[in-house]
C-alpha cells in the first residue's frame, strides 16, 4: 500500500465511453489481488477534490526495450465516464502525471479450487474479475463467466476473458449482443446443470441483489463486490460503510467497505438495507 | 566553503505550544479525517507531524448514520458520519499499543450525547497517561435538551466546559462550531469556563440534492461541509476569535496547501488542523510543514512566532 506519484502509459477508449489506463506502477504488482482497488488522483488542482476508487484490472509488465532498460512495472484500470472526474481521466495523455493510492481493500478469497467458478459481471463490474479469472485459470479450476450489460457497448474484453482459457457466456438487456435478458436468467440454468458451483459477482446493486437471492435459495457460496462512495479509501472517514447480516438499531454493525471489503462473503451483509438504497429523509436535524 | 555556508544555514524553529504541550511544529490533523494514526502510517511519518488527533471518541461505541455518509460538493464535501467510533474502551484496548508506539504527542477529541456523558468521558481520558490532552467537540446536540446543539448556546457550552474542566486532569482544548451568529460570544463563554485553547472551526451544516431523483445526497439529509470551500470563512472566525481571547487558538478549515496555512498562523493561530486534504493527498500534512518551512527560510524568518498573528491591518 502506497501512493505512487506517477505517469500514464497509455489512455485509450476501448468501447464508446470506456476507457483503458495504464500507469507506471513500480512494486505494484507483488502486492495486488483479485479485487483490490485503487484511489485515482485524477489532476494536480482541484476540483475535483476527492479520489476516485477504481478496481484493478490487471497488473503487467511492459517488454525491455532495446536500450536493455529493465521492464516497466504497470497497472491497468479501464473506467467508464460518467461525471466530471472520468471526464477529466478521458483528456489525459501518454506521460501526463497522475496519482495513486494502492492496492486497496480486501480482495476475492480465491484460495479454494473445488467445484465449478462461476463469475457474473454488469458492465463495468466485469473489470475486477479479470484477474481472478486468471488466478483461477492459473491455479487450474474451471471458469464460466456470465457477463451482462444493457447494449453489445456494455460487454468488454470478451476476447481478453477467451483468451484466458474461460467459458464466456453474453447476455444484453436489448439482445445487441449474446442472449437477450438479464444476465440472472443464464445463472439460474448455470446453477441447475453445476450446483456446486461458488459465484463471484460485480455490477450494478439490483444485479448483485438478485445475484444474491439466487445465490441463497440454491445454497450457492457467493462473493460481491461492492462500489461504496468513498473519501479516503483507507478506513479512516468512515463514509464507505455498508451494514452487516445482524444489522439492528440497537446492535448496529457497519462494515467499512474501503477496508474489510470492497469485496464481502454475501452472507455477512445486511442485504435489505443494500437492495433499497438512497434516503428517505426521515431525520432532517 | 560556499557549499559548506549552504548546509549551516540557520533551520527556522517551528516549534509552537499550545495550553502547555509542546509541539515540534503547528500541523497536526483535523479529528475524523485521520482515523486514529495507524491508517495513516504508511503514507507518511507521524514523527513528522506535531501531534495526533483521534477520531471522536463517546463513552460506548457509536454506530453512526445510515449510508450515504459523503457527497463531493464544488471544493469540499458533506459529510453525515454521525460520529461512529469505537467507544473509549476499545480505543485504549485497540488503539492506544500503536499510539504509544509514536513519539508524538496524541490529543483525544472527544464527545457526548448529554451533560454527564461529556464528564464521563472527560474523567476516563486521566486513566490514559499517553494521551497529552483532551480536545472537546462541542458541537453535538444535548438528547436531554431537545437536540440543542451545546456549542450553539453559550450557557450550555459554558456549562460542558466547566464540567469537563473540573474532571479533566490534562490541558482542554474546546473545538467551536461555526453554525452560529457570532462565535466570539461562545469563544469568550468556554475561555471563562475554562478552556486552555480554543480550535475551530468545525463542519459548516450544508445540504446537497440530487436533481434526478430529488432527494438529498445524504441519508441525513444534511451534513457538514469541509473542505477548500470553508476556508475563507473559518479565517474569518479564526480571525475574531484570535482578537476575542487570549488563550491559544488552533485554525482549521480548508487547508490543503502550505499557503492556506499559513493565512491561519498570520491571522493569529498558534497552530494549525488539516482534514479533508488527508483524503486528497495522504502525505498533505508532510509538504504543508516543508513549505511552511520554505517561506521561513525565503522571508529570513528564524522563529515561527515572527509570523503568528503577524496581520497588518
Ligand atoms: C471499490 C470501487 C471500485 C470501482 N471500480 C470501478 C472501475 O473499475 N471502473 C469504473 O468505471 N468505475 C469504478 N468505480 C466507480 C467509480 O469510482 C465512479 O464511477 C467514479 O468515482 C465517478 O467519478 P466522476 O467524478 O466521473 O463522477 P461524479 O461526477 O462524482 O458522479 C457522476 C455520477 O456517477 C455516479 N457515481 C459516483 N461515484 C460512484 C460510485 N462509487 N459507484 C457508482 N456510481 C458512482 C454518481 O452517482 C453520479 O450519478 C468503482 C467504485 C468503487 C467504490
Ligand atoms: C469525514 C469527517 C469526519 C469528521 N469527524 C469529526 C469528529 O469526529 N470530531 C470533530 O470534532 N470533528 C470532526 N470533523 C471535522 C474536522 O475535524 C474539521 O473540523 C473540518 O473537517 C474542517 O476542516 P477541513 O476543511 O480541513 O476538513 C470531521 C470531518 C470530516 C470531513
Ligand atoms: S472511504 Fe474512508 S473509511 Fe472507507
Amino acid at each position: 500500500m502506497k501512493n505512487y506519484r506517477t505517469k500514464i502509459i497509455s489512455n485509450q477508449e476501448v468501447s464508446p465511453g470506456y476507457f483503458r489506463m495504464k500507469i507506471l506502477a513500480p512494486g505494484f504488482g507483488d502486492k495486488a489481488h483479485p479485487g483490490q482497488f485503487i484511489m485515482f488522483r485524477v489532476q494536480r488542482s482541484l476540483p475535483p477534490l476527492l479520489r476516485r476508487p477504481f478496481g484493478i484490472f490487471r497488473t503487467g509488465f511492459l517488454p525491455a526495450d532495446c536500450d536493455g532498460l529493465p521492464p516497466i512495472e504497470f497497472v491497468e484500470i479501464v473506467y467508464k465516464v460518467v461525471g466530471r472526474g472520468t471526464g477529466i481521466m478521458a483528456e489525459l495523455h501518454e506521460g501526463d502525471k497522475v496519482e495513486l493510492l494502492g492496492p486497496l481493500g480486501n480482495g476475492f478469497d480465491s484460495t479454494s479450487c473445488d467445484g465449478e467458478k462461476i463469475l457474473v459481471g454488469g458492465g463495468i463490474g466485469l473489470i475486477p474479475l479479470y484477474m481472478l479469472a486468471s488466478e483461477f485459470i492459473a491455479n487450474g479450476c474451471k471458469v464460466r463467466l456470465l457477463m451482462g450489460g444493457r447494449t453489445r457497448e456494455d460487454i468488454l474484453f470478451v476476447t481478453e476473458f477467451e483468451r484466458l482459457g474461460v467459458q464466456t457466456y453474453v447476455s444484453t438487456d436489448d439482445g445487441s449482443l449474446g442472449e437477450e435478458g438479464f444476465v440472472t436468467q443464464v445463472l439460474e440454468r448455470k446453477l441447475l446443470k453445476f450446483p456446486d458451483a461458488e459465484v463471484y459477482a460485480c455490477g450494478p446493486m439490483p444485479m448483485l441483489s438478485a445475484v444474491h437471492t439466487i445465490c441463497s435459495d440454491n445454497q450457492t457460496p457467493l462473493q460481491v463486490s461492492l462500489e461504496e462512495s468513498m473519501a479516503c479509501g483507507v478506513g479512516a472517514c468512515l463514509g464507505c460503510v455498508v451494514k452487516g447480516a445482524g444489522h439492528t438499531e440497537e446492535n448496529p454493525s457497519y462494515l467499512c467497505s474501503c477496508k474489510v471489503g470492497p469485496v464481502f462473503k454475501s452472507q455477512y451483509l445486511d442485504w435489505s438495507a443494500l437492495g433499497q438504497k438512497n434516503n428517505d429523509c426521515g431525520g432532517c436535524a | 566553503m560556499n557549499e559548506l555556508k549552504k548546509t549551516t544555514v540557520m533551520r527556522p524553529n517551528l516549534s509552537v505550544e499550545i495550553a502547555g504541550i509542546k509541539l515540534r511544529n503547528p500541523v497536526m490533523p483535523a479529528s475524523g479525517t485521520f482515523g486514529y494514526g495507524e491508517e495513516y502510517a504508511p503514507f507518511l511519518d507521524l514523527e513528522k507531524i506535531g501531534a495526533i488527533v483521534t477520531k471522536g471518541l463517546s463513552l460506548k461505541p457509536k454506530a453512526g448514520n445510515p449510508t450515504p455518509r459523503i457527497a463531493e460538493t464544488i471544493s469540499g464535501m458533506l459529510n453525515a458520519i454521525g460520529l461512529q467510533n469505537v467507544g473509549i474502551d476499545a480505543f485504549v484496548e485497540h488503539k492506544m499499543p500503536f499510539l504509544r508506539t509514536v513519539n508524538t504527542p496524541v490529543i483525544a477529541n472527544f464527545f457526548g450525547n448529554t451533560l454527564e456523558d461529556y464528564g464521563e468521558v472527560a474523567k476516563r481520558l486521566n486513566d490514559i497517561p499517553e494521551i497529552a490532552a483532551g480536545e472537546l467537540n462541542i458541537s453535538c446536540p444535548n438528547v436531554k435538551q431537545g437536540g440543542i446543539v451545546f456549542g450553539t448556546d453559550p450557557k450550555a457550552a459554558s456549562e460542558v466546559v466547566a464540567l469537563v474542566r473540573k474532571n479533566l486532569q490534562k490541558p482542554l482544548i474546546v473545538k467551536l462550531t461555526p453554525n452560529v451568529t457570532d462565535i466570539t460570544v461562545v469563544a469568550r463563554a468556554v475561555e471563562e469556563a475554562g478552556a486552555d485553547a480554543i480550535a475551530c472551526i468545525n463542519t459548516l451544516t450544508g445540504m446537497s440534492v440530487d436533481v434526478h431523483t430529488r432527494k438529498p445526497r445524504l441519508a441525513n439529509c444534511t451534513g457538514g461541509l469541509s473542505g477548500p470551500a470553508i476556508r475563507p470563512v473559518a479565517v474569518r472566525m479564526v480571525h475574531q476569535v484570535v482578537q476575542a481571547v487570549s488563550v491559544p487558538v488552533i485554525g482549521i478549515g480548508g487547508i490543503v496547501r502550505p499557503m492556506d496555512a499559513l493565512e491561519f498562523l498570520i491571522v493569529g493561530a498558534t497552530a494549525v488542523q488539516v482534514g479533508t486534504a488527508n483524503f486528497v493527498d495522504p502525505s498533505a500534512m508532510i509538504s504543508i510543514i516543508e513549505g511552511i518551512e520554505a517561506f521561513c527560510v525565503e522571508q529570513g524568518i528564524d522563529d515561527i512566532h515572527e509570523l503568528i498573528g503577524s496581520l497588518k491591518l
